[in-house]
């Protein structure tokens, strides 16, 4: 799309080339090609002044890994670059992620308006845990605005959901839902955990904060758990006049008021040097390490996904003991217009269906498949599979599990690199085995 | 900080401290489209260092209101006419691409306010690329993509931050898109019609700094040397970075100041 009005732009890196190489140089110190572990707790400080000027933020630089580390820098610095964001901070999981976004910008007497089409994990942190600590949550229908902006109060400090909502598959209009956000003068923050950048990029839709569970896609090997935060740096937090922790004073840091001291990074700011410091959720050396390895090979990674997801949506589609297949990749799911225009390499390896026979069918097929994984994660170069009802999600009754999409007998897919021939031979023989009484 | 400059509020943020017009005075001046988060990383340090900082939002950017001025010279008149606001005799004047040639003038215009100059990713005349203008003007995505692309080294997308988590591209593009409308176009064009009066800039007695990046594709190290060669009180630090080197080499930028300013 040329949105540049006949005006000829520099060339700039590919995201292939971004996945790649952005926020790394080779290592000053030694000249390696490969990002260095920094496997440190500390970093000396050549003399006193300088110590005092880390600390109170005169000068840019390392002091404890809790609070930035060189090699859970490049690893931030590149998902800035692959999504197109001031900036990023690296956390210890996606949940703690979230939880940082959330906490940096609100405290106790806040409300937050949720897609109801989420992640059983984020589903229980807004409805129970930070409800504990007087910040509510209302989900709402992620496909209806009118319904985000009915439930939009004079306390609401947030709008959230997914980009691809799991195990669901809703696309969220995020176009649609930032304009929401913006007559409210409010912030929207997607989780794109599911699309990653290499099939769309957020920023560029409208969202003003992004989340990631790296330990999906974006790592694609299922050895980690991390998460990431990412700064689109576009909206106003003074002219909205909704967040004091950004506007004001903060006496935990020298009374420094965060969006005068950085008019682009005032959120990462305060996350880092509050959030960060206090909460402790922080990323070790060697979890940015193992991310990077698998974000290399992110855009050709996210092609296969797709691509064999497609094969098998279709595949269960044309199949007489399949009843529904939920992916926008088919023309008769809810969503396959907005699919093809927000992400039109693509949207989703994660894909759900629903067997004839039920949660007792469900149950035969899963024990009867071989190729895939009976477990708790999507994204992993493995296929994977799993019932939401009685794992994901099984602390939300019957009426949470149908907003959120999911029937008794839903089935959820991730698919992996695996050949498609052989995952399609694998499904095959668990289906028929299903239907057998 | 709030001010009153020429009629209207401006702002000016001190580097986290009260502001104290007693100590020694920098005054820091952005380039186009920016505001004064630019000086992050040198005006907070100077201003815990025995300095008054001033790093100011030019009218019509940032936290100032306003038209932005459409000259080089109204420019500078606003920040003489800042300095007098704050209650400061004169101060030491920094500038970064067409903020230094707002330094400049304000030292050639109101020599009695500028102690000291500094003059950072620097040229003057300070051409602009007609292709640059054109995408301004019609407020095209494209202008955002020339000012990362060409106001940093080649290739600093594909290297390291100096600030620990930060996209220097990011930044600079987020912050450029918050600009007003026509904002990043009135200031290229201010540069681009800058004349500068050279038998004047000969004649300069403050003692100047320019500090040019080698790697600097907009107002390449040739030009920063050129102007410095007719400055009789200037001298040249060259460093490797683009022509963001606040933000691309922090420490080298403050060091370069802190040991010019002492």
């Amino acid at each position: 799309m040329d949105h540049s009005g006949g005006h000829k732009p520099p060339k700039l890196p590919h995201p292939d080339t971004l996945a790649v190489h952005a926020g790394q140089s080779p290592d000053p110190a030694t000249g390696s090609r490969a990002v260095p572990i920094y496997q440190t707790a500390s970093f000396v400080f050549p003399d006193v002044d300088t110590a005092a000027a880390l600390f109170n933020m005169e000068v840019p630089g390392h002091v404890y890994s809790r609070l930035s580390n060189p090699t859970v820098a490049v690893l931030e610095e590149r998902i800035a670059a692959l999504e197109g964001g001031v900036g990023a901070i690296a956390t210890a999981s996606g949940q703690a992620a979230l939880h940082l976004a959330i906490t940096t910008l609100m405290g106790q007497g806040s409300h937050v308006v949720s897609s109801a089409s989420l992640y059983g994990g984020s589903h229980n942190l807004l409805h129970y845990t930070l409800a504990r600590f007087g910040i509510s949550t209302t989900f709402v229908a992620s496909r209806d605005p009118d319904a985000w902006r009915r439930a939009i109060r004079p306390d609401t400090r947030l709008l959230f959901g997914e980009s691809v909502g799991n195990p669901s598959v809703d696309v969220l209009d995020i176009p649609a839902i930032a304009q929401v956000a913006g007559e409210h003068h409010l912030p929207l923050l997607v989780d794109a955990t599911v699309t990653t950048p290499a099939l769309g990029r957020p920023f560029e839709q409208g969202a003003h904060l992004v989340i990631h569970s790296a330990t999906k896609f974006l790592s694609g090997h299922g050895v980690v758990i991390g998460g990431l935060l990412v700064d689109g740096g576009r909206f106003d937090w003074a002219a909205s006049g909704k967040f004091p922790t950004l506007t004001e004073p903060y006496e935990g840091f020298h009374g420094m008021v965060f969006a005068e001291e950085s008019t682009t990074q005032a959120f990462l700011l305060r996350a880092r040097r509050e959030g960060l410091r206090d909460f402790g959720a922080c990323m070790a050396p060697m979890t940015a390490f193992q991310i990077l390895q698998g974000i290399e090979t992110l855009p050709l990674r996210m092609a296969r996904h797709v691509e064999s997801t497609a094969t098998v949506a279709q595949f269960l589609a044309d199949h007489e003991a399949v009843e529904r297949v939920h992916h926008p990749h088919l023309p008769s799911h809810p969503d396959h217009a907005l699919a093809r225009r927000l992400y039109p390499r693509g949207c989703s390896a994660i894909l759900s269906f629903e067997l004839k026979g039920g949660r007792e069918a469900g149950k035969r097929f899963i024990e009867a498949l071989t190729l895939f994984s009976h477990l708790a994660n999507i994204g992993d170069a493995k296929s994977l599979v799993i019932h939401p009802a009685t794992t994901t999600h099984f602390r939300m009754d019957d009426a949470a599990l149908a907003a959120a999409g999911i029937g008794a007998g839903t089935v959820r897919l991730s698919i992996g690199l695996e050949h498609p021939g052989d995952l399609i031979d694998d499904l095959g023989r668990a289906i028929h085995a299903s239907q057998k009484s | 900080m709030q001010f009153i400059v020429q009629g209207y509020p401006a702002y000016a943020y001190t580097g986290g401290r009260p502001f104290e017009p007693k100590q020694p005075a920098i005054v820091f001046i952005h380039g186009a489209a920016f505001d004064h988060s630019v000086w992050q990383w040198q005006s907070r340090y100077l201003a815990h260092h025995g300095y008054t900082v001033l790093a100011a939002d030019l009218p019509g950017h940032g936290r100032s209101p306003g038209a932005a001025r459409r000259r080089v010279a109204e420019m500078a008149d606003w920040i003489a006419a800042l300095i007098e606001s704050a209650g400061l005799a004169n101060a030491a004047v920094i500038g970064h691409s067409m903020g230094s040639l707002v330094a400049l003038e304000t030292a050639l215009r109101h020599p009695a306010r500028v102690t000291r100059l500094a003059l950072i990713g620097t040229s003057a005349p300070m051409a602009v690329g007609e292709s640059f203008i054109a995408a301004a003007r019609d407020d095209s995505p494209a202008a955002l993509d020339m000012e990362v692309a060409w106001g940093h080294a080649r290739n600093v997308l594909l290297s390291g931050s100096a600030v620990p988590g930060a996209s220097l591209h990011g930044a600079s593009r987020a912050l450029n898109s918050r600009a007003h409308a026509g904002v990043l176009h009135a200031d290229l064009c201010a540069c681009q019609s800058y004349a500068p009066p050279i038998e004047a800039i000969r004649a300069l007695k403050v003692p100047t700094l320019v500090i040019a990046g080698r790697r600097d594709q907009m107002t390449p190290m040739k030009a920063g040397k050129a102007l410095a060669a007719e400055i009789p009180a200037a001298r040249v630090v060259t460093l490797d970075a683009g022509h963001s080197m606040m933000a691309e080499a922090p420490r080298e930028v403050l060091a370069a100041l802190h040991d010019f300013l002492r």
